[in-house]
């Protein structure tokens, strides 16, 4: 089976089809480094325009732009109700700021986050918090940069879905799984730190 | 000190392999550069001017003589006979071969060490006073907590890729030896109004190319709540410190901009979620890591066989500037000075090293710290032992009696090894000395911080230097910046930059005309950093550029 997409630690199909809003009609400059929260600095999110020119597929599971979503959350109701609308996030938006407008973040199936840049570790911070302070509790994937060397970081951070880069072998990835056996602190994955998971005080507590 | 349990040791183990496994996937180009590079930084390998640099942990400056011994032979077998102490702590090879790197990983291990985090985008090694648990003005002891603070770094998942560099310092004593202000994070223990350990968090200081001291965000946080609440600074961080521009990526820079309230603000309301959470300390595991870090057997009685030996003015100088006190009667801790002349500073030879291994077995419970001033300290050495292990020290360089004076110079490796770099500073360094040999002199000048650093990411630390040398590249040469007033510990400053800069070759003289004028100009018993704060900057400028140039 050729397919990208590691699920609960195996290879699996990807049943999802992910809507990426069309690229932007002219290059829109970037503005010079003034805004106030540094992480929208020179980051462009889709515009109106592209909200409105994305394509919905009309049947099956479609993972949305949150934006995207949130401008036909009405004519979706049904669909998300049939478990057929995910969602997704690049890294420097903020889901927090949508809240008001999503009931229950439990009602996707689906929430993926995208990452630009391997050297982005704002994804496993956005993971931690949809873990933890927003208490989501179903598939959370990675996608876009998505190579093995950050697998074991973005397991532990939640995310427990993960779309490996077209020109890499994802059994490959798949064993970066396993890299490291009992992490010390308590994170997404596993809140205990190893203090509270192992008697430390015994020799040979492994 | 610490001694590593299954869980490290499996931890340490699985990093070599991967690493192992990480470089065979580049050598095989399954990597490309680009996607290496955070790799090998996150391993403490850099792409140098000659070789690879590999830069090893020494978790908060300590040391065991097992593993002194070991980088020793490491430096034989791998490098070319010396290391190099670092301003963190750390030690750097500096001529290692690319493919070597995992062999020496696996040496490490043997001994309880790695390479782990000691560059790259994520938690650097934890910095600490290096008296801590010896020295008479200690509240807290800060070495167990900067273990615990170490274990929860290391790997941590979410903070893997950060926007850049992170900096944590801890300290427990009256006096800070540990530069806290200057640190991304710094934690300085007191005892509050119940008597209970309590931690005054200080956050985007950082020094660099844009030196800011850190702004206390937190008065009093109970110990057991660090792990969280740093937690919540370094998320906060994570999500919103720049990620465009790298000079601009520090969490100084996004303190600055939000401003401090704003910060800490934003940092309170993602603690609410965690705060007494599981990653909250509790009594067990501080007791657990607590008793790694007891008091060695001292020796009870001693005989003062110092005093047949204080008409020997070598001794005593040594005695003077090199020992310190210590909380036990009857105790010093010892600096082993890296800095003689004719060496650059901060380097040992394996030679120097095995001899430090063997006088920490024979005087000081096998244990060694290394100092953010470069140099290596035996913590608990009996009086009587003193005199013994000055004339070994002595045998291979190690007791030049200049610790805390001018030749004392912390000084980055420079344009000679370092690829950031803009000037060498090692020939500086040795200039100087070489023009301040003599030591009466050297000790009629008394304490001075002089700091060098070969580009402005500020690696000799120059910004808290009382005398600070920069290194700047204008039109392809070399150039030196002097800053003055910079200062450490409590009442830390960041100098001022005195004038236009010097070539390499006029440096010498500007340091000879800079100590002129404070010795013609100080009062009785004045230190250098006192007298420049009263006199300022100005009658230093005139020396240096003529009355004539400093008015125009």
């Amino acid at each position: 089976m050729s397919s990208q997409l590691i699920t609960d630690n195996a290879i699996v199909k990807d049943e999802w089809v992910t809507v990426i809003p069309p690229e932007a009609a002219k290059e829109v400059r970037k503005q010079a480094g003034k805004v106030v929260m540094f992480k929208l600095t020179g980051e462009d999110s889709p515009s109106e325009d592209q909200i409105n020119a994305t394509v919905l597929p009309e049947n099956g599971k479609i993972l949305l732009p949150l934006k995207v979503y949130l401008k036909n959350k009405d004519a979706l109701k049904d669909r998300l109700a049939n478990n057929e609308i995910g969602i997704w996030v690049d890294t420097h938006e903020e889901i927090e700021s949508f809240k008001s407008e999503i009931n229950d973040i439990n009602q996707f199936p689906l929430i993926a986050v995208r990452v630009g840049k391997f050297a982005d570790g704002r994804i496993f911070s956005i993971g931690t918090q949809l873990r933890i302070k927003f208490q989501y509790k179903n598939d959370l994937r990675a996608f876009g940069d998505v190579l093995r060397d950050q697998l074991f970081f973005l397991k532990r951070t939640g995310f427990n879905s993960y779309l490996i880069r077209e020109d890499r072998d994802p059994h490959d990835a798949l064993l970066a799984l396993n890299d490291f056996s009992n992490p010390y602190q308590g994170a997404a994955d596993n809140s205990n730190p190893a203090w509270k998971r192992f008697d430390r005080n015994q020799q040979g507590s492994d | 000190m610490y001694k590593y349990d299954a869980i490290d040791q499996r931890l340490v183990d699985e990093r070599v392999n991967q690493y192992e496994g990480q470089l065979s996937r580049y050598l095989n180009k399954e990597l490309s550069d680009e996607e290496f590079r955070p790799l090998r930084l996150q391993n403490g390998l850099y792409i140098q001017r000659h070789a690879p640099m590999l830069r090893v942990a020494i978790p908060y400056g300590l040391l065991s003589s097992v593993q002194l011994r070991k980088l020793s032979l490491i430096a034989d077998k791998y490098d070319r006979g010396y290391g190099h102490f670092s301003t963190r702590q750390n030690i750097q090879f500096n001529w290692p071969m690319l493919e070597d790197t995992p062999k020496i990983l696996k040496e490490l291990a043997l001994v309880e060490m790695h390479a782990i985090q000691t560059s790259g985008n994520c938690i650097r090694n934890i910095t600490t006073d290096q008296f801590s648990g010896v020295t008479p003005d200690e509240i807290v002891d800060p070495r167990y907590v900067a273990e615990i603070i170490r274990q929860w770094s290391t790997f941590h998942p979410e903070f893997a890729l950060l926007p850049r560099k992170f900096k944590i310092a801890v300290t427990g004593s009256k006096k800070d030896r540990a530069i806290v202000q200057a640190h991304d994070i710094g934690l300085e223990f007191f005892l509050n109004q119940e008597n209970k350990r309590a931690i005054k968090v200080w956050v985007g200081g950082g020094l660099g190319r844009t030196p800011i001291l850190g702004s206390v965000i937190k008065e009093d946080l109970a110990w057991e709540h660090i792990l969280t609440y740093c937690e919540a600074i370094l998320r906060v961080y994570n999500l919103y410190g720049r990620r465009d521009n790298m000079y601009k990526a520090r969490i100084k820079i996004l303190v600055k901009a939000l401003g401090i309230e704003h910060f800490r603000e934003l940092v309170e309301q993602e603690w609410k979620f965690i705060k007494d959470g599981p990653n909250t300390i509790d009594e067990s595991e501080l007791k657990r890591v607590a008793s790694f870090f007891t008091d060695p057997p001292y020796e009870k009685h001693t005989q003062n066989k110092i005093n047949d030996h204080l008409d020997n003015k070598s001794f005593k100088q040594w005695l003077d500037r090199c020992t310190h006190s210590h909380k036990n009667k009857g105790y010093r801790s010892v600096t082993l000075s890296l800095k003689a002349n004719h060496q650059a500073p901060g380097d040992a030879t394996s030679e120097q090293m095995r001899l430090v291994a063997d006088l920490a077995d024979e005087y000081s419970f096998g244990e060694v710290r290394v100092s953010h001033e470069q140099n290596l300290i035996l913590a608990d050495v009996q009086e009587d032992n003193l005199f013994d292990l000055w004339e070994k020290a002595k045998s291979k360089n190690l007791a030049t009696p200049n610790v805390g004076l001018l030749t004392d110079i912390v000084c980055c490796p420079g344009g000679d090894f370092c690829s950031l770099a803009n000037a060498k500073s090692i020939p500086i360094a040795e200039s100087i000395q070489e023009v301040f040999e003599d030591m009466d002199y050297l000790h009629d000048i008394g304490e001075i911080d002089l700091n060098i650093s070969g580009c402005m990411n500020a690696c000799g630390h120059h910004h808290v230097g009382h005398i600070g040398i920069l290194g700047v590249d204008k039109d392809g040469s070399e150039w030196y910046q002097v800053t003055l007033g910079g200062n450490q510990g409590n009442f830390a400053s960041i100098g001022k930059v005195i004038g236009p800069s010097f070539s390499a070759e006029e440096m010498p003289a500007v340091i000879t005309k800079i100590i002129g004028t404070y010795t013609a100009q100080r009062h009785l018993d004045e230190s250098f950093i006192d007298c420049v704060v009263r006199i300022g900057l100005e009658p230093f400028k005139v020396s240096v550029y003529g009355a004539k140039e400093v008015k125009s």
